[in-house]
């Protein structure tokens, strides 16, 4: 409701948002990330929420061989009335989002005095970027907010979350990262008024020798973990790979629910990497979080205590993860999960 | 790469340790750091190992491994640790109280680069207290070098460093020349435990001690400024069912599924 009420006093002041910045018009850069394939990444639209609250008109930016594409289908998918321009670069050398050629161009952009934010996703290409970011245009960014409070505060959590920091910015211009989970996707419809505008820059040549290799990514139809509104999940419990898949995957696939794990179910094999959520892996926040056999570690913890309801099962009835359970289930997983999976089905029936 | 060694540099924090759990200070300003343990940062751990297993697994020629710290006084502790595994030399920057921003951190490390003339720096990827996930690009970004965050694979090829880097949905590759910034994930190594007559004989090694003030043409003014620090929300206790058709009517009633 803040937000609304600065975005009613944005409008009605329409020069300027900010009375202790010179520049004539305050607006912001949101950096919205698209696949090689023309796609619009999903947390970028949680970073464009994010970016509306602020209260400022919004330029994103979309680079990579099919940006242009890419600004088409967000004009048309995506509902933003702040959004006035879309600046687009076509170069295939920013298909990868390699940071030492994507910086120095939004380095250059922002030089500009139009942009008093710049707003990127807290997630690998945006963390991987903004501080290279920050350091080319010698300013601390705000990493991985949650919250905004006005246009130079803002709330972030540290220490794996056990503790909410609230940041005031002073810098002209405030460089941000959102972790997607704390901001809502932006809401559906269309914005065609925006405009899309080429980017001129020099020939964006890498100055530096970094060469893009390839890539592994783990296919998946389910949905993404980031943004699925159910998450089953499980811990070292599950003991091998074969009942990790046995167990979880009937579970998820009844939920339509992304499948997460511990870092001691990635340690011990039992999935991939990219599957890990907690302080170092990935944050999550789903309407449901199931979690199979996780003890409850801090650092897990991190990555999903902000689930709007979250269920443990678990045969230790010691473990911390029944202290942030809203259901908590004490049991045997191998009889446990079979027998909610099934029952699960039935319900839906 | 043949003609020249590898001069490697090894940031590492001294953070609170991590199966602590932190706690807010009365004023909320901070979190309570007095009778609190701390440790190096789990990712610079695994920045240690890597530069150590280099140089024994003669992945590249080593020249040497130097760990820096910039922090208390007390962070001589995990310099300490550090040159028991197995760096050569040391630096610490004593900031006293002051708990300096990436930025800052990334301008102090660009002139012990330059001094040291290292030509690979390997760092964690983040600090658990902060959890900023900032220094290694903000140092790349400042010397200009390529950077491969992330790290779950080093691998020299050539005249190349090739890093496998973890990322969303999996894991790309990326090469560079040297000289080069890698920033550790998870699963690059498990770190070594340090053995007591290792950490004697560390104590001969050389340790090089510099103030914040030995950077003063640096602007290392703080550019955020903390408003208050607090604990999360406590979540609602929750309720312990006795079956699994009890969790299925809650969830019923609660309109989850």
């Amino acid at each position: 409701m803040v937000f609304t009420m600065l975005r009613t006093i944005y409008s009605k002041v329409p020069t300027t948002a900010f009375a202790s910045q010179s520049c004539k018009f305050a607006s912001t850069l949101a950096f919205i990330e698209s696949t090689k394939e023309g796609k619009i990444v999903p947390s970028s639209l949680n970073a464009l929420t994010a970016a509306r609250e602020l209260g400022n008109p919004i330029h994103a930016i979309m680079l990579g061989s099919q940006a242009s594409a890419a600004a088409s289908a967000l004009k048309s998918s995506v509902k933003c009335e702040q959004l006035d321009k879309i600046l687009v670069s076509n170069a295939d050398a920013f298909d990868n989002y390699l940071p030492e050629i994507v910086a120095p161009l939004l380095a250059q952009i922002l030089k500009s005095d139009e942009y008093t934010h710049f707003v990127t996703a807290a997630n690998a290409i945006g963390k991987n970027t903004l501080p290279r970011l920050g350091a080319l245009l010698d300013n601390q960014p705000i990493n991985d907010i949650t919250k905004i409070v006005d246009a130079k505060t803002f709330v972030r959590p540290i220490y794996a979350g056990n503790a909410i920091a609230t940041v005031e910015c002073s810098q002209s211009k405030k460089l941000i990262s959102v972790r997607p989970s704390a901001f809502d996707s932006i809401t559906q419809g269309s914005t065609e008024s925006a405009a899309v505008e080429e980017v001129k820059v020099a020939e964006p040549k890498p100055q530096i020798d970094i060469k893009w290799e390839g890539e592994n990514l783990v296919k998946s139809e389910r949905p993404d973990l980031g943004s699925a509104s159910i998450v089953v999940s499980g811990g070292r419990a599950l003991k091998d790979k074969e009942t990790f898949d046995k167990l979880l995957i009937p579970l998820a696939d009844v939920l339509h629910a992304g499948i997460g794990a511990t870092r001691a179910a990635v340690d011990n094999g039992f999935c991939d990497n990219s599957m890990q959520i907690g302080q170092t892996g990935k944050v999550v926040a789903p309407d449901l979080y199931l979690a199979i056999g996780i003890s409850g570690a801090i650092q897990h913890l991190a990555g999903m205590k902000d689930s709007k309801v979250i269920v443990a099962i678990n045969n230790d009835p010691e473990a911390p993860i029944f202290k942030v359970a809203d259901y908590g289930l004490e049991g045997d997983i191998n009889e446990v999960v079979p027998e909610l999976t099934q029952k699960l089905k039935e319900a839906q029936n | 790469m043949a003609s020249k060694g590898l001069r490697i540099l090894v940031p590492v924090k001294r953070v609170i340790d991590y199966q602590i759990k932190p706690r807010v200070n009365k004023t909320k300003t901070a979190i309570e750091t007095t009778g609190v343990k701390f440790s190096i940062n789990p990712f610079d751990d695994i920045a240690v190992e890597e530069a150590i297993r280099i140089k024994e697994k003669k992945k590249a020629p080593v020249e040497s491994i130097h760990a820096i710290s910039i922090g208390p006084a007390k962070s001589q502790d995990i310099l300490r640790n550090c040159l028991a595994k197995g760096a050569d030399t040391s630096t610490l920057v004593d900031a006293g109280n002051k708990e300096l921003e990436p930025l800052a951190v990334a301008k102090v490390l660009k002139k012990v680069v330059e001094k040291q003339r290292s030509n690979l720096v390997i760092l964690g990827k983040q600090a658990i207290d902060d959890d900023s996930n900032n220094t290694g690009q903000m140092l790349a970004g400042l010397l200009n070098w390529p950077q491969a965050t992330n790290a779950a694979k080093v691998e020299f090829v050539g005249d190349r460093v090739k890093v496998t880097r973890e990322v969303d949905g999996g894991e790309e590759i990326v090469s560079a020349p040297l000289p080069l910034v890698i920033s550790t994930d998870l699963r690059l190594n498990q770190p070594r435990y340090v053995g007591l007559q290792n950490l004697m004989k560390a104590k001969k090694k050389p340790m090089e001690k510099l103030k914040l003030k030995d950077f003063t043409d640096e602007d290392l003014k703080p550019r955020l400024k903390v408003v208050q620090v607090t604990e999360p929300e406590p979540r609602p206790p929750g309720i312990k069912v006795n079956s699994v058709d009890e969790l299925v009517q809650h969830l019923k009633d609660a309109k989850i599924i």
